[in-house]
């Protein structure tokens, strides 16, 4: 049973010349305690999908059409005080950069026990003692000194970790990850996702990892999402995605990785660049950059399940699994 | 920490000192002691007339120490008359010029510090409204109209007031001053009200900036993905990250408060250092010009090193090194 | 000092038309060297776009000062009792606007003297003030003082701002030093206290009000540059040019001050307002220039007292100030916005 699903999900930015959709008929559903992880290159919408889950799509940007489920409830139209109650509590979010997504004036342990707070009738005191409890388990040395420390006495990783603690103190249903490694370096990059994974278990939260590294996403997704131009090209579990990509676009993100190429061959790129959002090419927005590109991709593909169902694959000439 | 104030301060001395030092080059060397006297006594005053006021004024001696004067010469008299906060007498009727300061004072701050604290409260508060309905009209109106009173002189106010409330309304007196607590209020509602709109402009505009900057950061969205309301977000997130460069502000203004406004107390009669001031200008009183711009600048030397200060108890982030 | 710019009919002349022509001729350089420079040119387009109106304005009031700085000897009428002899030299507008003189007080179109009820000399479309002069006359006369406040004080301000705070950004250590604690020291003087006393110090006239608001008004800028500089001292390619052995006379000309040029036409925008606000202040204590806007309202600080209301000698002088400084400002705002990467990263 999914938690969340979400369906036909347009975001759009209203320009003079009509609304320019940044997200563009985006489904997906996502079940307890499974990783969905969300590749793509910056600007793909990959983020914005997120933020739109949330409810904080900055302005003038607006979900313009689908739904989003939160195990069976859409929130999309729900008032602002309603999708409040949600944020924080169901969904809660960690961001790219630790070093500026905490507020630099304001005690960790503060900012930590905030959303406990705000959705639940409980003393100061007991809020504390969660905190307590939750920046051991996260793996905080010396979690109660922690708690009184401000932002800059921590380091990026500690700074991450509370980021953690502090999203998953009410036991969210969903949680959203954009980058959360990114700005980390490599060796704590490895303990992170290993939390993140232990995590996702024991609270049987379910994790949307948004990220651009393929290495994260196969060290912790369960299941993968690539974007292209605001659109999923292709979902498919983790081990089918590496071992047999479908869509051109994933076999060209595949063959620009460095452990996947031959041993003194040159690294393939994919020709041309991510077109912007206002001159997506009509029909399928790969094809200037596609090698296998047909009279057919004049029509936008649907996302439609490969002949062995074992994925999902917006393109009408895809790589056939052996 | 004690260690940096104290080099604070050392530095600030220094700076004090420069100021003293420019000062006698700008009124000793670029206008002359014959200059000076000459504006008091009248072009056309004989070599002789000139010399009895140098004479009578003290500023009938060598610039420089030398020889047979080393103490007795305008630059250590200059020196030593500021630094001993003796200040010296005026130019113009021979009064010490540290009565006429003690005396101005009171008006001063009577008038200065209710104008500086509604001012901050009335642009603090607009600001924060502004900066929580930002890109709406109410914001596009109040920066039009942040930008139409900044381009109108504080002449204008100052007239226009004393016009509307004064002539046409009758609702408070022209000009005058009464330090009895009665009468004080009828005074200065009308000089603290012109002043208020006279400054406001400019400082919702810096406030504005200050607050959208804040609220463009990330944290604000880790707060909004926390489910905190925009009015929490802007009183618990926003105004204490706000408040580092709107307290750099206040303190750096307290030490003036002291010299008062000139215009203000000029245009509505309030006996004060800004009239003072004023006063001498019109007089040819060198002698308090000096002294008001050595007061103003060791006020300023202080606000600076409080705000220093001022910044390790707001800012976490800051200590003193 | 001051006496250089004292009443005289050749020199008048002389020095109004070369400050006219020369404020002309950097305005035309300066216009060729942004139309080369595409980033600030592509700014100045988008300026224009969204403060047409403003710029419209802002020339309009050049275009005054500049017939009003174009003064010869001789030559055309001058009827009895006007205000400019005729063996002074006169400009456009003298030429032009010049009324006789009156003996106090007229109305807006009044065809009687206000106080005395005596017949007028001329029609006068604005009245006349307590002196009897034409207000229309005055007002217009404003415009090339305001002005030249504006250009000769950014003449002197913008290039020795430029000037220390390159020197001091870019070679730091002790010289840093020693100007970082003269801008300290200017700075710690509160700023119209220390104007007054320029002024005092150096008597009064045109240059010494100009001079004075120059030393005023330079360390804010000074500080900005400085900041500036130490940054751009550390970006990659002055990195390399210094690596490489560059002189510092030509890094700086190169790379430093072409990428101060938004920084400079922004600010001497914003500084042009807060220059002629700055006259005002000391027309209002009595030390101002002669001429000024400022003047005529302060000569109304007791008019509007009066019964009945004397109002246009302030209100003419008040709309062209206050229109002079909303285009500025206006423009001003637009070019930050447009220029500086800071607000324009704080719109997105």
């Amino acid at each position: 049973m999914s938690v969340l699903v979400v369906q036909d999900l347009t975001t759009s930015l209203p320009t003079d010349e009509g609304p320019v959709p940044i997200v563009r008929d985006v489904s997906f559903e996502l079940a307890a305690g499974r990783c969905l992880a969300i590749v793509g290159e910056s600007g793909s919408g990959k983020s914005m999908t997120a933020l739109s889950i949330l409810g904080l799509v900055p302005r003038p940007l607006a979900i313009t059409s689908g739904q989003i489920l939160l195990e069976g409830k859409d929130l999309v139209p729900l008032s602002g005080a309603a999708q409040r109650r949600v944020r924080g509590r169901e969904i809660a979010m960690i961001f790219q950069e630790p070093m500026t997504s905490l507020n630099p004036v304001i005690r960790v342990g503060e900012q930590v026990i905030e959303a406990l707070l705000l959705h639940e009738k409980v003393s100061k005191k007991a809020a504390y003692g969660r905190a307590l409890e939750l920046f051991e388990r996260v793996g905080i040395p010396d979690p109660a000194a922690r708690l009184e420390a401000y932002p800059h006495q921590l380091s990026g990783g500690l700074k991450q970790r509370a980021m953690i603690a502090m999203a998953l103190i009410m036991r969210p249903k969903v949680l959203l990850a954009d980058e959360p490694t990114t700005a980390l370096d490599v060796t704590i990059q490895a303990q992170i996702l290993r939390l993140l994974r232990e995590l996702m278990g024991e609270f049987g939260t379910a994790l949307l990892l948004i990220t651009h590294d393929l290495g994260v996403v196969n060290q912790i997704a369960d299941e993968v999402a690539v974007f292209y131009a605001g659109r999923i090209v292709e979902r498919a579990p983790r081990d089918q995605f590496f071992s047999a990509p479908a869509h051109p676009y994933s076999v060209g993100l595949l063959d620009a990785l460095p452990a996947r190429a031959q041993k003194g061959a040159r690294l393939r790129e994919i020709p041309g660049h991510v077109p912007s959002p206002t001159n997506v090419p009509a029909g399928c927005a790969f094809a200037p950059r596609c090698p296998k590109r047909g009279e057919a991709c004049d029509v936008v593909p649907r996302l439609e399940p490969l002949c062995d169902g074992s994925r999902r694959v917006a393109c009408f000439y895809p790589e056939e699994p052996v | 920490m004690l260690s940096y104030i104290l080099r604070r301060f050392a530095y600030g001395a220094l700076v004090v000192l420069g100021v003293l030092v420019f000062l006698f080059f700008l009124f000793f060397a670029v206008a002359t002691p014959d200059d000076i006297a000459r504006r008091s006594v009248g072009e056309k005053a004989t070599p002789a007339v000139i010399e009895q006021w140098k004479i009578n004024h003290g500023y009938d001696r060598p610039l420089f120490p030398g020889p047979g004067h080393y103490k007795d010469n305008l630059f250590v008299r200059h020196m030593t008359s500021m630094l001993t906060f003796d200040l010296g007498r005026s130019d113009a009727d021979g009064v010490p010029i540290k009565q006429r300061i003690a005396e101005g004072a009171g008006p001063s701050l009577a008038l200065s510090v209710p104008l500086f604290f509604l001012e901050l409260f009335v642009s603090v508060v607009v600001s924060l409204f502004v900066a929580f309905f930002r890109e709406t009209y109410f914001d596009r109106i109040v920066l039009v109209f942040s930008v139409f009173s900044m381009s109108v002189s504080i002449l204008l106010y100052i007239i226009g007031g004393q016009f509307l409330f004064g002539t046409v309304l009758r609702w408070f007196p022209l000009s005058g001053f009464d330090s009895s607590p009665s009468l004080l209020f009828r005074f200065l509602a009308l000089p603290v009200l012109v002043g208020v709109f006279a400054s406001v402009g400019s400082s919702i505009r810096f406030y504005r900036t200050v607050f959208l900057e804040e609220v463009h950061k990330d944290y604000v969205r880790t707060a909004r993905a926390k489910g905190a309301s925009e009015l929490r977000i802007m009183l618990k997130h926003v105004l204490p990250n706000a408040m580092i460069p709107i307290l750099t502000n206040v303190v750096m203004a307290i030490p003036f408060l002291f010299t008062g406004s000139l215009l203000l107390e000029a245009g509505f009669g309030i006996p004060g250092l800004g009239a003072l001031t004023v006063e001498a200008i019109n007089a040819n009183d060198f002698s308090t010009l000096r002294a008001m711009v050595f007061i103003g600048s060791l006020l300023f030397v202080l606000g600076q090193v409080l705000t220093d200060i001022a910044y390790t108890i707001v800012d976490p982030r800051v200590t003193l090194e | 000092m001051s006496e250089f710019f004292s009443p005289g009919p050749v020199r008048d002349a002389l020095t109004s038309s070369v400050i006219a022509l020369t404020v002309l001729l950097l305005a035309v350089i300066a216009i060729i060297k942004v139309r080369k420079d595409e980033p600030l040119a592509a700014g100045f387009a988008e300026v224009y776009r969204r403060r047409r109106f403003s710029i419209a304005v802002l020339v309009l009031y050049c275009f005054v000062a500049l017939l009003d700085s174009i003064a010869w000897v001789g030559g055309g009428s001058v009827s009895e009792g006007d205000l400019v002899s005729a063996h002074e030299a006169r400009s456009v507008i003298d030429r032009v606007f010049s009324r006789p003189r009156e003996r106090g007080y007229s109305a807006p179109l009044a065809d009687k003297e206000f106080y005395e009820g005596s017949p007028l000399a001329a029609r006068h479309v604005l009245g006349t003030n307590v002196l009897g002069e034409d207000v229309l006359y005055l007002t217009l006369k404003g415009a090339r003082v305001a002005l030249l406040i504006g250009a000769v004080t950014s003449l002197i301000t913008i290039p020795l701002a430029l000037f220390f705070g390159v020197l001091a950004g870019y070679f730091g250590g002790r010289l840093d030093d020693i100007i970082f604690f003269i801008m300290s020291t200017l700075a710690s003087m509160p700023g119209v206290l220390l104007l007054v006393a320029l002024v005092m110090a150096l008597g009064q006239g045109t240059l010494s009000v100009c001079i004075a608001l120059g030393v005023t008004s330079w360390v804010g800028f000074a500080r900005l540059t400085r900041g500036e500089t130490m940054k751009l001292r550390q970006v990659d390619y002055v990195l390399a040019a210094r690596s490489l052995g560059v002189r510092p006379a030509r890094i700086i000309l190169r790379h430093i001050i072409p990428n101060l040029l938004h920084l400079i036409v922004i600010t001497f925008v914003l500084l042009f307002s807060g220059l002629v606000l700055s006259e005002a202040t000391l027309s209002w204590l009595g030390i101002g220039v002669g001429g000024s806007w400022g003047q005529m309202i302060a000569q109304a600080k007791d008019e509007l007292s009066r019964d009945p209301l004397i109002w246009w000698n302030v209100v003419p002088a008040g709309v062209a100030l206050f229109a002079l400084l909303l285009c500025l400002n206006l423009v001003g705002d637009a070019l930050r916005d447009v220029l500086d990467p800071r607000t324009r990263r704080l719109r997105a």
